[in-house]
Parts: C-alpha cells; structure tokens; sequence
C-alpha cells in the first residue's frame, strides 16, 4: 500500500517530464529539426565528467532555493521573494567577505552568518507586514523584490564597488582573500583517480546545499516546530486551537524561508566568482519556486528536480552547435512546471479516493450495524 | 403531517415537497419530510439547529439532490440538478449572509450575473427603470446608483430581495432573514414582507424566533430531528405551544445516577466579556463555575455566543472584561499553548474547521492540542512511535474504526473523525473539558459511545462544559443547566425538573428569569 502509494506519486513528475518531452518534439517538427537527434545530442553531451561537474554546480543553488519556498508553501505563505533576499545577502556577504580578514573556516561562517541574517531580515519585513497590517506576502515579497534590485545596485555602484583599474568597466566588490573561499570538490575527484577536466570547478557547497536539505527535513518533519508548521499550513483554525499563535507562526516561517534563501547564492560567490558583480547570477529565486512544485516540498524530490533543471541548461549549450535552438529547453522547462501541478492534482485525488475506498472497508460492519439500528426504530 | 388548515384543496400548491429524505454520510438529514405553501403565503419553517430546516432548502433550491421524494411546483414535478433549474421555475433564495459586492452601486449588484445586453453593451438604462419600477411595485425603496457599501445592514437585505425579484422569482426563500437587523428593521422588513405577499409572491420564511414567525406567517412547519412534525396557524398557537414543538412534547428523563461533583472548583469564569471589532459585547458578564466531576450544560440556540465562550475560554479571543481561573491559576488572556498544557482539553464544535488535519496521518491528528510533551515528544524530536502507540490505543479504547495510525483523517467516517478527536481529548485526562456540540452529525452509535465516555470521564473526576443543541444531549449528561441568549447566560435550570417549554422559552428569549423572578 505504501509503495504502491510512492510509485503512484512519482508517476506524476514522470508524466509531466514525458509530457514535456512530447511538446518539445513537436515545436521542434514545426522547425524543421529532429526531435531524436536534438534529445539524444544533449543525452550525450551530458554524460561526460565535465557536464556532470557544471550540472551539479547549477542544481545546488538551485536546490537551496527551492527549500527556502518550500519552508513557506508547508505553512500556506507563498514567498516570491527569494530572488530579492538572495541577491541582497549575496552582495552584503561578498562586501563583507572582501572586507574582513580572519583565519580559514571562521571568514567562511562569518559571511554564512551575514547571508543568514541579511536574507532572514529581509524576508522577515514581509512576515511583520502580513501579521502587522494584514498585507499579503505575494505582494510585499514582489514589492521588496523590486527594493532589493533597486538597492543592490545603488550600493554597489556608490558604496560597495571596489575602485577600478584603468580600462577596467566592471563594477564589482574587492576580490575575497582566500581564507574566505569555499573549498571545491576536485580532490575528491583527484582520490578516486578521475582527473578533473582543465576550467572545472566542482564546487564544495553542494555539500553545505545537501546538509541543509537534510536540516529542512528534521526540522519541519521531526520537531515539534516543524509540526506546528505544518499544521498551520494544513488547518490554521485547527493549528490555533492547539496552541499555535498564527502571527508568530508566520514570521518564524518568513524568517526562515529568508535565512534558507540568503544561502542560495553563497556557494557560487565563495567557489567561483569569488566577489559580487554586476553579472551575478539571476533568477535563482525564481526557478526555486518552480522546482519546489516540482518536488512537491519534498527533501529529495526537489533534490532530482534541481538534478533535472541543472541537466537541462546544461545540456542545452549542445544545441546551438547542432544548429537548433536551445529556447526548446525553455520550453520544456515550462511546460514541466505546469503539467506536474495538474499531475499531482490528479494522484492525489486517485490517491484519496483509494484510502477513503480502504478506511470505508474497514468501517463497512458498523455502517451494517447502523442500518439495521435504523430499520429496527424507524 | 396534520390537516392543513385552511386552504381549501382545489388551489394547488405553489411548492409542495412529497417524502422528501436526505442521507449523509453517517446521519439523515430530512426522514420523510412534508411541506405545502400554498401561492401566496408567507410559510415559516421552524426547528433547532439540526432539524434538517437547512438542508431541506438546499434541497428545495436545488443545492443539494434528495435521495428520495419529490419536489413540485405549482403541481409539476421538478428535478433541480442546481440552483439555475431552480431559479428558472421561479425560486429565489435570500441568503442569510448577503452576498453583495460592497463596492458596486445597487444597480450593479443587481444585474451582477444576469446583465441585460444590447449587443455587446450592457443596457443599464432599462435595468435601472426595471429595478425603480420593481422596487415600487413590491414597496422596495433603494436607490439603484447609491454604493452598497453606504448601504444599512436593512438595506442591503432589500437590495438582495430585489436581486432575487429581478430575475423573475415568484417563490422566495429567506434563511434566517431577521439575525442580523435590529428591531425596527425587522419592522421595515416585515413590512416589505407584506408588500410581496399582496403582490402574489410565495415567501418561505425561516427562523427560529418564535414571536416574529407568529407574527408575520400565514402558516407554520415545525420541524425536529429532520422530520416535519407539525404545520399549524398562528392563531392555533403560542409561543409556548410552539416551543414545546420545536424541542419535542417530551425531554428524557436524566438517567438516576450518583452525583459524582465535588466542591474543588477546577474552571470558574467571573463576569466573562467579549468585545468583537464592530464593539458589540459577543459575550456579557458570563460567570460560572465547574467542579470536580461535574457537567454544566449550556443550553442556546447556535449563535448566541457559544463560540466566543469556547474560544475566550481557551485563549483564542481576547476578553475584555472579567477572569478565567483554572484551579488557583488565572488564564484569562494566557496563550492557547499555556492553557492547553495546564489542562484544558477542547473538542471543539466544527471538528474540520478546529480540529483535524484532514489530510495527514491519524497520529498527527492525536497529537494536535497534545505537541508539547510525552508521548508525542522525545526532547525537541516528534516520537513517531510514541505518537502511533498512543494512536493506536485512542482507535481501540474509544471504537475507532480505523485500519491503522497512518491513513490520513479524511479517510474515516464523521463519526469516527469525531470518536478520534473525542478519544484524543479524554485520554489526555484534562483537568478541564470543553466540550462544544460533541455529537453533531455523527451516527446513533457513535453518539452513545461519545455519550458513555462523557459520563466516565465525569465519574472520575473531570470537570466538564457541555455546549450543545441536542437538549436530550444536554439534559441526560448534565449535572446543572444555563441558558445562553445574545451573549449572556440567561438562566440556571435544574435538568432534572426542566420541562420543554421553560427550556424553549429560555432559548428563544420568549421567557427570561429576570422576568420569572
């Protein structure tokens, strides 16, 4: 019943993947290219060490930043913010990394705790707001979006920027001395015998982004907060009559979504670029939203949606090689987001029904009983 | 079913509802149920909460299907598939919270969902001489361009009468149209009332304040436990006489039994008051107290402040005024969380709205109100096993029929959702049980075994508040009895010498003890 229960829910994600498969081949039959020969093209082009590497190093920031929503979506708060709170936290800890000099491991958790704190602070005004003034999270978290682009680059641009060289036109932060930066993952590879390809970074904090995913499981499926969490989401009348004070609840979950999301870019800033510029990484927050839903707020299911997204842009870069458009994978992407949400529509009402159908077995002797109770008074 | 009176039997009704049932899963909502309005007439329907009055209008404007029995209108059968069949016949419903869109002028609010047209345009021209011309033909007055928000609550009942009217109905259904006016808009509306009658149309009105039925209908339907017991006149009938209908010619006697109270006084409540944020007192100077082992019933017709009692009692609401004192500890406005952990146990009146889970797994659900300590609880980590073993012992010991700790709530039956969160409550062993409606729409069975576990629980010692609309609940497990009316406690009975229509009386505000006194 169980794992019947498990294959059945995995069937959906399966599905939307197929499906997705499916519409790309045929937006690929309107262009005039084989739809065969583009998907095997990026089969391979994935399968080599040095894609591995880069899929990793996409899919984990990735991953941070699916678990910063998913910690909102378990109580009902819907946190479009993420992509402002990384940023933010991204460019304070970068300035404050550059800025400080401490020996190895403690630089490295002194611009966490920075990240942490910057990202929890501000994902935190949208929990005061909602339980101040009653302002709904999707807006103040788009509104604070906006401010946190808008400050970035005025900081920046006026405070934060590292005095160029001649000839130089990128704005930037200082360079991160070495005792801050993350090491990477390249021995590991080096122990096992595989040489690590020339230009390949395996980038160290996918371990950090895989505690942090075990951390969310413990703490929303095995304390008494992350329960109380979830009841909150589940039944908010019913999670107050328990005990659960709704207003603290929701800022506890925006200050925690926002601490998971200042995290999400550190790994790429202290393992690769190793300073904030202008041409940070983007929509992080964005695709986080859709890989939850993909996930469904679950610890591994969001890991192989992360896994999946990273395959994707990865092995997308083959495509303009063979002369067809790498939009496709967009595409797909899309369409993978909306058919799984229909996909789990539809499980979980099969689902439902299958359990009622059970319990109703189970209860079938009293329902017997009650009729002829009935008959018998009636 | 009675005579009709009156009419005479050449006219043909403009609704008659032949044996109509109506089944849940779990209880029957409507047995065999009868009703005649003859066009014309203004026809109460009268009942507690639970008698099936609601339910039977669903049925009657097409929200709901009966599962056997016949609707007719006007001597033809109908078969409502949903409320558009049944406005199509002529039947309109005025909803008892209004549904109207605060920011549109009355006009709008009007057409809303059924806008005239002239080719892609909306022709409020003609709507707006339509609706000034059914507001004078029906005594309607409301200015159609004036924002609904600007409007009086009695005002805005009349914009959704003419809604109603606008889109032809003949036949109106009024639920509970008086709860929220004051007195002289139930004046205003009676007149309006008037106004349609002698202009043909139908009203099913229905309440359960007796001295405005008796005013203002023609005929009166009584209905109890889902069946229509009676139809009778307002001449034929008192207040008292029809109280005594609504609540049965007979209480159960209160099974003899050996008083278990004692004098250590576990919750006493001290001139309890509940502000809500329009200012109006939802609770007033409410004082009692519960011993040991004793039951106090609150007797009340649903919306008299039952709800706030139960949520100010247990930290939800804020009180404003007076204490609560649990043992020698005073709670009043302490966190649900510390009021739940020095012993309150709460079952509360809607078990989906407050408490279950639905779709998690039953050991969450028997650790909702108890997530503070053993057995759920291994230091800051959920015991899961704790939590199944405990679950397990709730399905046995309380009759759950379950196949196990880890379907989810939604799976079970009402009644064996309600024996969980019952069995989760009292094997928690709380100093102080608040018991709100603890056998609504649940079967026969499961209201005998929730009905057992009460009386055990009481015998070894709980102190226990009952809060019900089933009066044989009431008075068959009480050990004192007060009646709550608009927010205060009105009255002290004793359930062993109550009758039928001191309790109705108090209830439904014909009588009081002030007056008595």
């Amino acid at each position: 019943m169980r794992w019947r229960t498990v294959a059945l829910r995995a069937l959906a994600p399966i599905t939307a993947v197929v499906f997705a498969l499916l519409v790309a081949s045929v937006a690929l039959v309107l262009v005039d290219r084989n739809p065969l020969t583009a998907f095997v093209e990026m089969a391979k082009f994935a399968a080599t060490l040095k894609s591995f590497i880069s899929i990793m190093n996409r899919a984990y920031p990735l991953y941070i930043s699916a678990i910063a929503v998913a910690i909102g979506f378990k109580m009902g708060l819907f946190n479009i913010g993420v992509e402002g709170q990384y940023l933010f936290a991204s460019l304070l800890a970068a300035w404050v990394a550059a800025s400080i000099a401490l020996p190895g491991p403690l630089h490295v958790l002194v611009v966490l705790l920075v990240a942490i704190v910057v990202g929890s602070a501000w994902s935190g005004i949208a929990g005061v707001l909602k339980v101040t003034r009653g302002v709904h999270e999707v807006i103040s978290t788009i509104m604070l979006n906006f401010i946190a682009f808008g400050l970035v680059s005025w900081l920046l641009a006026n405070f934060l920027r590292q005095e160029n060289q001649p000839g130089d036109l990128i704005i930037k932060t200082a360079e991160i001395p070495a005792s801050g930066r993350f090491p990477s993952l390249n021995p590991l590879l080096a122990a096992i015998g595989l040489e690590p390809p020339r230009g390949s970074t395996w980038q160290g904090f996918l371990v950090v982004a895989v505690l942090l995913g075990i951390g969310y499981y413990l703490l929303v499926w095995r304390t008494r907060f992350g329960y109380e969490l979830r009841a909150s989401g589940i039944n908010p009348g019913a999670a107050r009559a328990a005990g659960v004070d709704p207003n603290a609840m929701v800022v506890k979950t925006m200050l925690l979504s926002g601490a998971f999301a200042g995290l999400v870019a550190i790994g790429p800033l202290l393992g690769f670029f190793n300073r904030y510029t202008l041409d940070f990484p983007r929509q992080l927050g964005f695709i986080g939203i859709g890989i939850a839903l993909l996930g469904r707020n679950h610890p591994v299911g969001m890991f192989l949606g992360a896994v999946l997204w990273g395959f994707m842009d990865r092995s997308a870069q083959i495509l303009d090689l063979n002369d067809i458009p790498r939009e496709i994978v967009q595409i797909m992407q899309g369409v993978i987001v909306l058919a799984v949400v229909i996909a789990y529509e539809v499980v979980t009402r099969f689902v439902e029904r299958e359990q009622v159908r059970a319990a109703a077995a189970a209860t079938a002797i009293e329902a017997e009983q009650q009729e002829a109770e009935e008959a018998r008074t009636s | 079913m009675e005579a009709m009176t009156g009419t005479g039997a050449a006219v043909t009704p403009a609704v008659e509802l032949v044996a109509i049932t109506k089944r849940f899963p779990g209880v029957i909502a409507n047995r065999d149920v009868h009703l005649r309005v003859m066009p014309g007439e203004v026809h109460a329907v009268v009942g507690e909460n639970g008698a099936g009055k609601s339910t039977l209008m669903k049925i009657l404007y097409g929200m709901q299907q009966p599962d056997e029995g016949a609707i007719l209108v006007d001597g033809t059968e109908q078969r409502f598939r949903s409320p558009k069949d049944a406005i199509d016949v002529g039947i309109g419903m005025v909803h008892q919270h209004f549904m109207l869109a605060d920011n549109l002028t009355v006009l709008e609010n009007v057409v809303l969902g059924s806008e005239p047209a002239k080719g892609f345009a909306l022709d409020f021209q003609s709507a707006r001489s339509d609706i000034v011309s059914l507001g004078e033909r029906y005594g309607l007055v409301v200015d159609p361009d004036v924002l609904v928000e600007e409007l009086a609550v009695g005002e805005r009942q009349r914009v959704e009468i003419l809604k109603v009217l606008y889109r032809g109905a003949r036949i109106l259904i009024l639920d509970e149209p008086t709860a929220v006016l004051v007195p002289q808009e139930v004046d205003e509306l009676f007149e309006n009332l008037r106004g349609l009658k002698s202009e043909g149309v139908t009203i099913i009105f229905i309440s359960h304040k007796l001295d405005e039925v008796l005013t203002i209908a023609d005929q009166i339907t009584v209905m109890r436990g889902g069946r229509t017991v009676a139809t009778v006149a307002p001449e034929e009938v008192d207040a008292h006489r029809l109280a005594e209908l609504m609540v049965g010619s007979e209480l159960p006697t209160p099974e003899i039994r050996e008083s278990t109270v004692t004098d250590v006084v576990e919750l006493d409540v001290d001139g309890l008051t509940v502000v809500n944020d329009e200012g109006r007192r939802v609770l007033d100077d409410v004082s009692f107290s519960i011993r040991r082992g004793e039951v106090l019933g609150i007797a009340g017709v649903e919306g008299n402040g039952q709800r706030e009692l139960v949520d100010a009692l247990v930290g939800i609401l804020r009180v404003s005024e007076g204490r609560v004192r649990l043992g020698d500890e005073d709670v009043t406005n302490r966190p649900t969380a510390q009021i739940r952990q020095l012993g309150v146990g709460l079952i509360p009146e809607d078990r989906h709205r407050q408490g279950l889970l639905l779709p998690s797994p039953l050991w969450e659900n028997a650790m909702l109100g108890h997530q503070f300590g053993s057995p759920f609880m291994n230091g800051v980590w959920v015991d899961r096993a704790g939590a199944r073993r405990r679950t397990r012992e709730i399905i046995e010991r309380f009759g759950v029929k379950a196949p196990g700790p880890d379907i989810p709530a939604v799976a079970l039956s009402g009644g064996n959702q309600q024996k969980l969160v019952v069995g989760r409550e009292m094997i928690a062993q709380p100093q102080v049980l608040i018991a709100a409606q603890p056998t609504r729409g649940i079967d026969v069975g499961a209201q005998a075994a929730v009905w057992e576990q009460i009386r055990v629980a009481r015998a070894a010692g709980m102190a226990i508040l009952l809060i019900s609309a089933d009066l044989e609940e009431l008075i068959g497990l009480s050990d004192s009895l007060k009646v709550i009316l608009r927010g205060r406690l009105v009255a002290t009975l004793d359930p062993r010498s109550v009758t039928p229509e001191e309790l109705g009386g108090y209830m439904t505000g014909v009588r009081s003890q002030e007056a008595d006194a």
